[in-house]
């Protein structure tokens, strides 16, 4: 029997704050009140215990880039982020684009056993835009995303068909909005800064124009759509509004997209290249603004993770990506003037409802499986590559002092975090 | 780190015009029956191209050689580079075997710029991709100042109208002479068609014209940029009959300049295309002082950067 109590905390959920004792006896949530005891007791005076974070966007690497992440190595990253849930990107090698991948994924996800890893699927056989992959064999298996991250659909009637099929699955497909031919392999933000520093660059509008077409498609067909790291004032202009005329999207925004700007590219680090790329000032203030008026659904990291030597390569070569499990709510609470609940409506509560996680992201009450992150708000720490649990080192926040951090996280009711250390 | 050339932006004004003043010295080297000094003895420069280059890497050796430095030769295409090595390992053995100075010449832009954070030798920016080409633009200077007898220490270049023609968006020639020309006080004109500015030229300190007659009677140097053949299948312009109709300096348009006005070129020309094959060779055209400047030029940043310990940046 495994049991604690998790003492002296406020609690925050969906419904509400309140200031009590959270008991797990055995994976579920046995009691939430005062003075309550039971097995061990942890201390978490001064901190918040919400439901667990749930990421949207996360690339694991495995199979094919072991080299860079694992799906342990990953998962261990989520937990110490506060995360007990993350859907895994299908961009790996081979793709996730059938039952036997996600099988994989799955298993290694449940052998590391830190969080619960949900595996997206793709689209396209091979993500290559051609044919669409077996999209029910890999719902059979519990995939509720779809999607060809890393690269957007580009034939309009192959993503209308997607959307019927998907709509007749019940499943929500995912788009990483990027009109290929217009973005023309631009390594960063076309603008003031690519124009300074002779980097090819990508217009808004190549992401822009996406959108706009999947939000007419989503009209057309009806089905649920999701759409990834908007990092465009314009783009989020667009959800605001198709919203206010009644449709019903969802839509992610990434920490790096409402705190970096493409100004960062100036270094030349690749460390700074992400596609979507960063872009202008603007374009940051929007993402905030959508994430404060509800624009936005929910944060998503788009962890992406590379081996050192890739991001060592001339900036139009290296691959596009950065690290974000373990700073993405740290960078919320420092950069977002918005109240902690709301915080965590857009990494745990609203994720969880948009991949149709049950365990994830409910109410913190009796008898619900124990899936928890315990946060000191008011902690600061610097962030230091070289002592995060991915196996890439490709953050560009080295060196920042960051507020909130993650001192506890309970996985189906064990401590997989105690005080900011892993314990698996 | 040791000082580096990576941008003229490093310069800013003053350092321009300490090394064009510095040139002066060795432009008379240059005329000498043995055109060589011992200022630089016992120091090593590479040079390590990954893009072809003749021009540029024969000008940069042999400023090196008149300086009396050892001079070595990186060549990419028989290396280990062939062999899959990292920019960053290869620059660091070079670096362990004693290298001073390291000039590079790299298809991407900002590779000076990572190797610089990467090594402790200086290094000199010798064209990255289409970001600058900070050498290119002190001859242009140069040049510009030796044949318009623009001596001022302050800035030599004031009232000075100058328009940079053509493929201004993938040009480093361009970035650099931008920044130059107006930091010495030139009024700068970029004269393309919209597909070959950059999207936020706008934001550039110089003028925009897409009308290449009506500029050419008021300006006084007219640079034409290299047009990259290829660029007809990018969707940048119709064809290069139609780019050469509207913006190629034709001998037509060549009348029509003033009579004391310099027509320059970057190299190697496309003789027919953005240049009229006899324009080169009028009086005007500087085209040939322009590579015989790029030695005295290149021997002034090497002195400066490894022989009198001055640092080429301002503070």
């Amino acid at each position: 029997m495994n049991e604690f109590v998790l003492k002296g905390a406020t609690v925050i959920d969906a419904r509400g704050r309140r200031i009590a004792d959270v008991a797990v006896v055995d994976g579920l949530i046995a009691g939430v009140g005062d003075d309550l005891s039971g097995g061990s007791s942890i201390d978490c005076g001064g901190c918040v215990i919400a439901p667990g974070l749930v990421d949207l966007h996360t690339h694991l690497r495995q199979p094919g880039k072991e080299e860079a992440e694992t799906i342990e190595s990953g998962s261990r990253a989520a937990a110490l982020g506060g995360y007990t849930a993350v859907v895994a990107m299908p961009n790996t090698s081979p793709t996730i684009d059938s039952a036997s991948v996600v099988r994989e994924v799955l298993d290694l996800g449940r052998i590391a056993n830190l969080v619960d890893v949900h595996s997206s699927g793709a689209i396209t056989v091979g993500r290559q835009g051609e044919q669409l992959a077996p999209m029910a064999e890999m719902a059979a298996l519990g995939v509720k995303i779809f999607t060809d991250d890393g690269t957007g659909v580009q034939d309009g009637r192959l993503m209308r068909r997607a959307m019927e099929y998907a709509r007749g699955l019940g499943v929500t497909l995912a788009q990483h909005c990027e009109d290929d031919a217009l973005a023309n392999g631009g390594s960063m933000h076309e603008g003031e800064w690519s124009s300074r520093l002779g980097i090819p660059g990508q217009p808004a509008e190549a992401e822009e124009l996406m959108v706009m077409r999947d939000l007419a498609l989503a009209r057309l067909t009806g089905a649920r759509v999701h759409f990834q790291h908007l990092s465009t004032a314009g783009s989020v202009e667009m959800i605001r509004l198709a919203r206010a005329a009644g449709q019903i999207v969802s839509a992610e925004a990434t920490p790096h997209h409402f705190t970096l700007t493409d100004a960062e590219c100036a270094s030349y680090d690749p460390v700074f290249k992400v596609n979507p790329p960063l872009r202008t000032e603007r374009d940051r203030d929007a993402v905030k603004a959508g994430l404060a008026d509800g624009a936005l659904d929910a944060i998503a990291t788009d962890h992406a993770p590379h081996a050192p030597e890739t991001k060592e390569l001339p900036f139009d070569q290296a691959p596009p990506g950065m690290l974000g499990l373990e700073t993405a709510l740290a960078l919320a609470l420092t950069e977002l003037a918005i109240p902690l609940e709301q915080i965590l409506a857009l990494m745990s509560w609203k994720p969880a409802a948009i991949a149709g996680l049950q365990d994830h992201g409910g109410l913190i009450d009796v008898g619900r499986p124990a899936n928890l992150c315990v946060i000191d708000p008011e902690a600061t720490w610097l962030v230091d590559a070289s002592r995060l649990a991915s196996r890439s080192r490709n953050t560009p926040y080295t060196g920042r002092k960051l507020k909130g951090r993650v001192r506890h996280t309970i996985f189906n009711g064990e401590l997989v975090v105690r005080d900011g250390e892993a314990l698996r | 780190m040791k000082p580096s050339l990576l941008s003229v932006s490093d310069l800013g004004a003053d350092g321009l015009v300490q090394i064009l003043e510095l040139t002066d010295s060795f432009v008379e080297v240059s005329n000498r029956a043995i055109p060589r000094v011992p200022a630089l003895r016992g120091r090593t420069v590479v040079s390590l191209f990954y893009e072809d280059s003749t021009r540029t890497r024969l000008s940069f050796e042999t400023a090196a050689k008149r300086l009396s430095a050892d001079v070595l030769t990186f060549s990419v295409g028989t290396s280990s580079v062939k062999k899959g090595e990292s920019i960053r390992d290869t620059v660091q053995t070079i670096e362990a075997m004693g290298m001073d100075l390291i000039i590079v010449r790299h298809g991407s832009a900002g590779v000076p710029h990572r190797i610089a954070q990467w090594v402790d030798a200086s290094v000199v920016n010798a064209g990255d991709g289409w970001h600058e080409h900070p050498t290119q633009a002190l001859l242009d200077c140069f040049t510009i100042r030796s044949e318009l007898g623009r001596t001022s220490a302050d800035r030599p270049f004031d009232g000075l109208h100058i328009a940079l023609v053509g493929d201004v968006l993938h040009s480093r020639v361009a970035r650099s002479d931008v920044l130059a020309f107006t930091a010495l006080g030139a009024n700068v004109t970029v004269v393309a068609p919209p597909t070959l500015l950059p999207p936020a030229v706008d934001t550039w300190p110089v003028a925009v014209s897409h009308d290449f007659d009506s500029v050419l009677p008021e300006v006084d140097v007219v640079y034409l940029l290299r047009m990259q053949l290829e660029r007809q299948h990018e969707a940048l312009v119709p064809s290069l009959r139609e780019y050469t109709s509207l913006y190629g300096l034709t001998p037509a348009r060549a009348g029509r300049l003033a009579k004391h006005a310099l027509i320059m070129h970057p190299g190697p020309m496309n003789r027919g295309v953005e240049i009229g094959a006899e324009v080169a060779d009028l009086p005007n055209a500087v085209i040939t002082q322009q590579v015989a400047n790029g030695v005295a030029v290149r021997m002034a940043v090497l002195y400066r950067l490894l022989g009198s310990g001055v640092s080429l940046t301002h503070e």
